[in-house]
């Protein structure tokens, strides 16, 4: 939900994260660099939830983990709660840490079999010093299942006894912990049956409202993320192409690429279905590794013209907050 | 047009040590010759186990078709010797699964495999099978499909494996074409060019399609018929649009409400289901949704409902008279 906020809790400039690329097994040769994430900027207001679209490959998960210092920054900035993080030490790091949490797409994989669902939503409490006395620590952990809406009689259980979407309950109650400001959410729903979504959507809503938090919203299908999202930025090969609020991306769309992923996303209507004009990206996603010349989107735009082969689109901002980057709308 | 294929009163268990698990109980459907229809629901409602039991591919044990027949041209898929329905399943109905990669030999290459059911099936020398699966390659737009053909399977991305199912399921010129979740694992984009691959070209071999997805997006812009699965039987089928105007059964309506719509403007909240899908070797008596239905009365607890006709081509499988408008 907007709450009309404009304190920007998060605003990151210019951000590159590279992965060095080596061959050879004794004398290893660097290569080239992958890149990723190669020079984004964008920003997220206070209570708001910015959602990141593209498909896979292009990044995302990249830059959510960046932000949160879990992966190297290779430039840029990020600002965070008004402090430049992006070259902290990991003491540095510390007491931003507590601020800034994590959901993840597959809530099996990410929580520990051999902990109990008490000790898993505890964990950060016990890292942060922020577990206190045992009655407390219980009393808290018993507080943060009921706000996912899990009995909290279940504290003693471990994860393989718990369903999908339980157990991203248990994900979110652990991100929650600590009460952080701003949660970095990939793909948090993509790994649930369509019945089940609803339910986490509607608990990541209800405690953004309650809680006041930011979210940085990562998911491939964007129906859900136009669903949650007050504004979307949409990727493509390590660079933002295009950002907008949820109404502007989805009713004047600018970039070719971000036109072409709302054609490709069915709506559950026939009727809808049969008025629609059908669109079809051919291709997919080249090599980050070697990415084409010029606009990376070139080889597979349907507008592409010679100047988009040898001169990359610098990204424009325009007075609404409708940026986007493309030489057909120089 | 007549049925192409008529599944009646489909029964496939399995006998597990938690006991039996009634993954498909009593469905039965027809799929028209030329038709897409559509099996939707949510995991483990038996949309698989049901297209396995058309093809005869039920691993037993554990599994065993313990009732029903399933009429194609004329014959009974269930009386017929594995040899009969090995020359069925690779000659007139064709299969396309979830994830390529486990379809498909590592060690082939991808030309070995496309020619191989060729070979067999039409009886062709191999160089003649090699020819016709480069067409095949481009038929699926894989472009220089003569020296694509010696890759292995790889080297090919998720979406291109994709259409070398489709080009091996397209070989031999089935009747029908059973895809089970084809595209869950790829990207959107990639997806809305498999399924207009696989629409364009079983409408042009006029085969028909029954298409297994959990995206009520995806029936809506493909499918002519529709079957909502729950719980092990079918729940609510009818033609596409009478689903979507005019959803009756509970669950179906449920689903409706619980996804996001990518023409929302309006941010309203979704309403779940509530609760889990049921564990099919612990059905209760009644209805199985009952659980989780916000409309159930006493009777829904103790009488399983069978589908009744609503209106023309539309049946539902629930005693309350609900409307989703
Ligand atoms: N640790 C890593 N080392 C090398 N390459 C990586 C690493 N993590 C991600 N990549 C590459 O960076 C690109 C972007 O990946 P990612 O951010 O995961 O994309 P997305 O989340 O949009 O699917 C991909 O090409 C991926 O293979
Ligand atoms: N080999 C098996 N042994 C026991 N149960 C099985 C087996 N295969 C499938 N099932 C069960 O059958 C039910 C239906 O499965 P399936 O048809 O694969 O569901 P869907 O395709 O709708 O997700 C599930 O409850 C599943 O656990
Ligand atoms: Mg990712
Ligand atoms: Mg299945």
């Amino acid at each position: 939900m907007s709450t009309g906020n404009e304190e920007r809790i998060l605003e990151v400039r210019d951000l590159k994260v590279h992965f060095p690329v080596a061959k050879g097994i004794l004398f290893k040769r660097h290569i080239g660099d992958i890149k990723a994430v190669d020079g984004i900027s964008f920003h997220a207001h206070r209570g708001e939830t910015v959602g990141l679209v593209g498909e896979s490959g292009c990044g995302k998960s990249t830059t959510g983990l960046a932000i949160l210092r879990m992966l190297p920054v290779t430039a840029g900035e990020i600002i965070f709660e008004g402090e430049n993080i992006a070259n902290y030490t990991k003491t540095e790091m510390r007491s931003v840490r507590r601020r800034m949490q994590m959901i993840y797409q597959d809530p099996f994989g990410s929580l520990n079999p051999r902990m109990s669902i008490a000790t898993i939503v505890g964990e950060p409490l016990v890292v942060h010093d922020m577990a206190g006395s045992r009655a407390e620590f219980d009393e808290r952990i018993a507080e943060l299942l009921e706000i996912v809406g899990l009995d909290p009689a279940m504290r003693g259980r471990y994860p393989h006894e718990f369903s999908g979407g339980q157990r991203q309950r248990i994900g979110i109650a652990r991100a929650l912990a600590v009460n952080p400001d701003f949660i970095v959410c990939d793909e948090p729903v993509s790994a649930l049956d369509v019945s089940i979504q609803a339910q986490v959507i509607n608990i990541l809503e209800e405690l953004q409202e309650r809680l006041g938090l930011t979210y940085l919203f990562i998911a491939h299908d964007l129906a859900v993320v136009r669903h949650i999202s007050d504004r979307i930025v949409v990727m493509y090969l390590g660079k933002i192409v295009e950002s907008a609020s949820r109404l502007d991306l989805y009713h004047e769309p600018k970039h070719p690429y971000t036109k072409a992923l709302l054609a490709a996303v069915p709506i559950p209507n026939p009727r809808a279905e049969a008025a629609r004009e059908h669109i079809f990206l051919e291709g997919e996603v080249p090599s980050p590794l070697n990415p084409p010349s010029g606009c990376h989107f070139h080889p597979r735009c349907p507008y592409v013209t010679d100047r988009c082969r040898t001169e990359e689109p610098e990204i424009k901002q325009a007075a609404n907050g409708h940026s986007v980057a493309c030489h057909l709308f120089d | 047009m007549p049925a192409i294929l008529q599944v009646k009163n489909l029964k496939t268990h399995f006998f597990t040590d938690a006991g039996v698990v009634k993954a498909v109980d009593g469905v039965s459907f027809d799929v028209q010759a030329g038709e897409t229809l559509a099996i939707v629901g949510e995991s483990g409602s038996g949309k698989s186990i049901t297209a396995l039991s058309i093809l005869g591919l039920i691993p037993s044990p554990p599994g065993e078709i313990i009732d029903g027949e399933v009429i194609f041209d004329g014959r009974d898929l269930l009386e017929l010797s594995d040899e009969e329905v090995r020359e069925v399943r690779g000659n007139q109905i064709a299969m396309i699964f979830q994830e390529p990669m486990t379809s498909l030999n590592p060690v082939l290459t991808i030309g070995e495999q496309v020619a191989e059911p060729i070979e067999v099936h039409k009886n062709l020398p191999r160089d003649a099978a090699m020819a016709r699966c480069v067409e095949l390659l481009a038929k699926v737009q894989i472009s220089d499909g003569e020296n694509r053909a010696r890759d292995y399977p790889h080297q090919f991305s998720g979406g291109m494996r994709q259409r070398v199912m489709i080009a091996m399921a397209l070989s031999c010129s089935p009747k029908l074409i059973i895809s089970d979740e084809p595209t869950t694992a790829l990207d959107v984009t990639v997806q809305a060019q498999v399924l207009e691959l696989l629409k364009e070209l079983t409408q042009e071999q006029g085969a028909a399609q029954i298409l297994i997805t959990h995206d009520l997006g995806v029936v809506a812009r493909y499918a002519d018929h529709v079957n909502v699965m729950y719980a092990g039987r079918i729940v609510e089928s009818g033609t596409a649009i009478s689903i979507y105007d005019d959803p009756r059964h509970p669950y179906t309506i449920g689903l409706m409400a619980s996804i996001p719509n990518l023409d929302d403007d309006v941010k309203e909240k979704l309403i779940p289901i509530e609760g889990q899908p049921p564990n099919l070797a612990k059905l209760p008596p009644g209805c199985p949704f009952r659980p989780r239905c916000r409309h159930a009365i006493d009777r829904c607890a103790v009488e399983r409902p069978e589908l009744e006709t609503v209106a023309d081509e539309h049946k539902k499988a629930c005693w309350i008279d609900v409307n989703g408008q």
